[in-house]
């Protein structure tokens, strides 16, 4: 479904942040992409999405996304892949409401945008999709303003929201490191049952090894904008090639691992 | 293993309230006792909003208790002088989670080492640069580091930074709030290392705040289990694991994802969320989430019971009626 061939991004004339970069995913796959800040995993997914920052632009390779390659596509192309076919939670997805708007006008814009659908039947598919991420009183969410919520309730919205149009690809870029363990543990339970209701690919870039491992078919491991590991999940877990990854491995904090103190 | 000589610092019931609009009031720490002990590692882990903040910033006396006594070696703290706070401060420094933000971002290095004795008279100026290349020496930093700025430095190097700059004033306890959270596993491991190694040669009183069980875990002699302001549970470190008992420990140890894993074992998640401060249940704190609720749990509070070594919970289920079949399963003797 989506290929990645040799990718380099480069920022303005520094050397490259990312470099040849490949992976091909199939349907209902989830990759995780681990490495420290700095190493480029987000650069990987917002290449993926047309959406680097400013000064960033593909020098070599290419993204082809259900054998069409979309590195040339135009805004009107991109328009209409973005948010029906692909899509993309972030970190703080309440940071991408508009703070002075209740949910349900927001939602029921964003699918009127993307659809031929009247607003009542906007509203009600909105409130369906919200229920179906175990939010309670869906009709309750969309009267309230996104302070209103608790962060694990925006970051729900936010993944209903991404999951709407049942996307091929779905891109999440650390949708759980600003939560509490607990809801942590909820959200990626979610994540792994909307892939297996609507066989929907995944691309999780996350710092934390353990939710990364737990959800992965694939896993990648960066460095420094290099891909130093890349294989199935328990390939890189158990039988990892390059000492990067080991060290990172060890230093994982772990229950029944290492006490510094007696 | 906790004799009381060593205790150094005491908290006592103390309660810290906030008043909040519409005649309410926000209760953040209700009821807390904790001792720090020389040389031993207190963990404090819970979640966002459950008052581990304020309660070190009360121990720290950055904020006032609403009632209650803290005691330094004995003595009460909480109703001294501004002047003698200022000076009580010298035994008792912070770490932050984000030292960039606690740093003048004008200083240089040298400055900011050295400023915390210069505040309290103990350094004369010409002393300052022998001084503070000890300090860059103790956090395992190179000397040339002295008259860099801090926005030059990685996080883990300024972490360090922030450790010698608290450890300058040779203080008895040593407060980490998420010291280590904003860094990279890597780096994390080794600010720990550099933080069990000080505490081994300095004998130091350490509170560890953190919201990642397992880390708590691998360097505390002693763990705190907070939840909605109350303490839930107070464990061994190396007990954390295998002896926790309070069904809200047992749901953070569940959510821990680990690395090694199996992919197919369901992880165990609590559902609902934390009630809000504002109005606390009457009960226990934990009741709308607890799987094992029963009746007493949402009139009464439970209070902490000693049920082992060092080792006390605040739950009605714990050492009740073991003949109860599904009590029994929740917590296996």
């Amino acid at each position: 479904m989506l290929e990645i061939k040799d990718l380099t991004v480069q920022y303005g004339i520094e050397a490259p942040v990312m470099e040849d970069f490949n992976l091909s995913m199939k349907r209902g796959e989830i990759i995780s992409i681990v490495g420290e800040s700095g190493s480029g995993k987000t650069t990987v997914i917002r290449a993926v999405l047309g959406a680097l920052p400013h000064g960033g632009r593909v020098v070599s390779g290419d993204v082809l996304f259900q054998g069409k390659s979309i590195l040339d596509n135009s805004l009107e192309e991109w328009r209409r892949l973005r948010g029906t076919e692909m899509s993309m939670i972030f970190q703080d997805c309440g940071g991408t409401l508009n703070p002075i708007r209740k949910i349900g006008g927001q939602y029921v814009e964003y699918i009127r945008t993307h659809s031929r659908m009247s607003k009542w039947d906007a509203w009600k598919k909105a409130v369906e999709m919200l229920e179906n991420m175990g939010l309670p009183a869906g009709e309750n969410i969309m009267e309230c303003y996104p302070h209103q919520l608790s962060g694990g309730m925006r970051q729900r919205v936010g993944i209903a929201m991404a999951m709407t149009f049942q996307p091929q690809l779905l891109l999440a870029d650390e949708p759980t490191s600003a939560l509490d363990v607990t809801t942590q543990a909820q959200i990626v339970q979610q994540m792994i049952e909307l892939r297996d209701k609507y066989d929907t690919g995944i691309i999780l870039v996350t710092h934390n090894l353990g939710v990364a491992s737990y959800m992965a078919d694939q896993l990648i491991v960066m460095h420094e904008g290099k891909v130093v590991d890349h294989g199935s999940r328990d390939e890189v877990m158990y039988h990892a090639t390059s000492d990067y990854t080991k060290k990172l491995l060890q230093s994982v904090p772990e229950l029944e691992g290492e006490r510094f103190v007696s | 293993m906790f004799h009381d000589s060593e205790v150094i610092l005491e908290a006592k019931h103390i309660i810290k309230q906030f008043p909040a609009p519409g005649k309410k009031v926000l209760t953040a720490c209700n009821d807390i006792s904790l001792n720090i002990c020389k040389g031993k590692t207190l963990g404090i882990v819970g979640e966002s909003g459950c008052g581990k903040s304020t309660l070190v910033r009360m121990l720290i006396q950055m904020d006032e208790p609403t009632s209650g006594e803290i005691l330094y070696h004995g003595r009460d703290i909480v109703h001294l002088t501004e002047k003698e706070k200022w000076l009580n401060r010298q035994h008792m420094q912070m770490i932050f989670q984000d030292p960039l933000a606690s740093f003048h971002p004008k200083m240089k290095v040298v400055d900011i080492l050295t400023e915390p004795l210069m505040n309290f008279g103990r350094l004369s100026k010409n002393n300052r640069e022998a001084k503070a290349k000890e300090l860059l020496r103790m956090v395992e930093l190179p000397e040339d580091f002295l008259y860099r700025y801090p926005h030059s430095m990685s996080g883990g190097q300024r972490q360090r930074i922030g450790i010698a700059k608290a450890l300058s004033l040779e203080p008895e306890i040593l407060i980490c709030d998420e010291a280590t959270s904003a860094l990279d596993v890597s780096i994390q491991k080794t600010i720990i290392e550099l933080l069990v190694k000080i505490q081994k040669e300095k004998n130091i009183g350490i509170v560890f705040i953190c919201h990642d069980i397992a880390l708590v875990k691998s360097l505390s002699h002693q763990v705190a289990v907070m939840y909605l302001g109350h303490i839930v549970e107070v464990v061994p470190g190396d007990q954390l694991s295998s002896q926790g008992t309070h069904p809200y420990t047992k749901a953070l140890l569940g959510a821990l994802f680990s690395v090694h894993m199996n992919q197919k074992e369901r992880i165990q998640c609590i559902g609902g969320e934390v009630p809000s401060p504002l109005d606390i249940p009457k009960g226990c704190p934990f009741q709308n989430r607890c799987l094992y609720c029963g009746e007493i749990c949402r009139i009464q509070k439970p209070v902490l019971k000693v049920i082992g070594e060092g080792h006390k919970v605040a739950c009605h289920m714990v050492g009740a009626d073991k003949n109860d079949e599904s009590r029994r399963e929740a917590f296996p003797s």
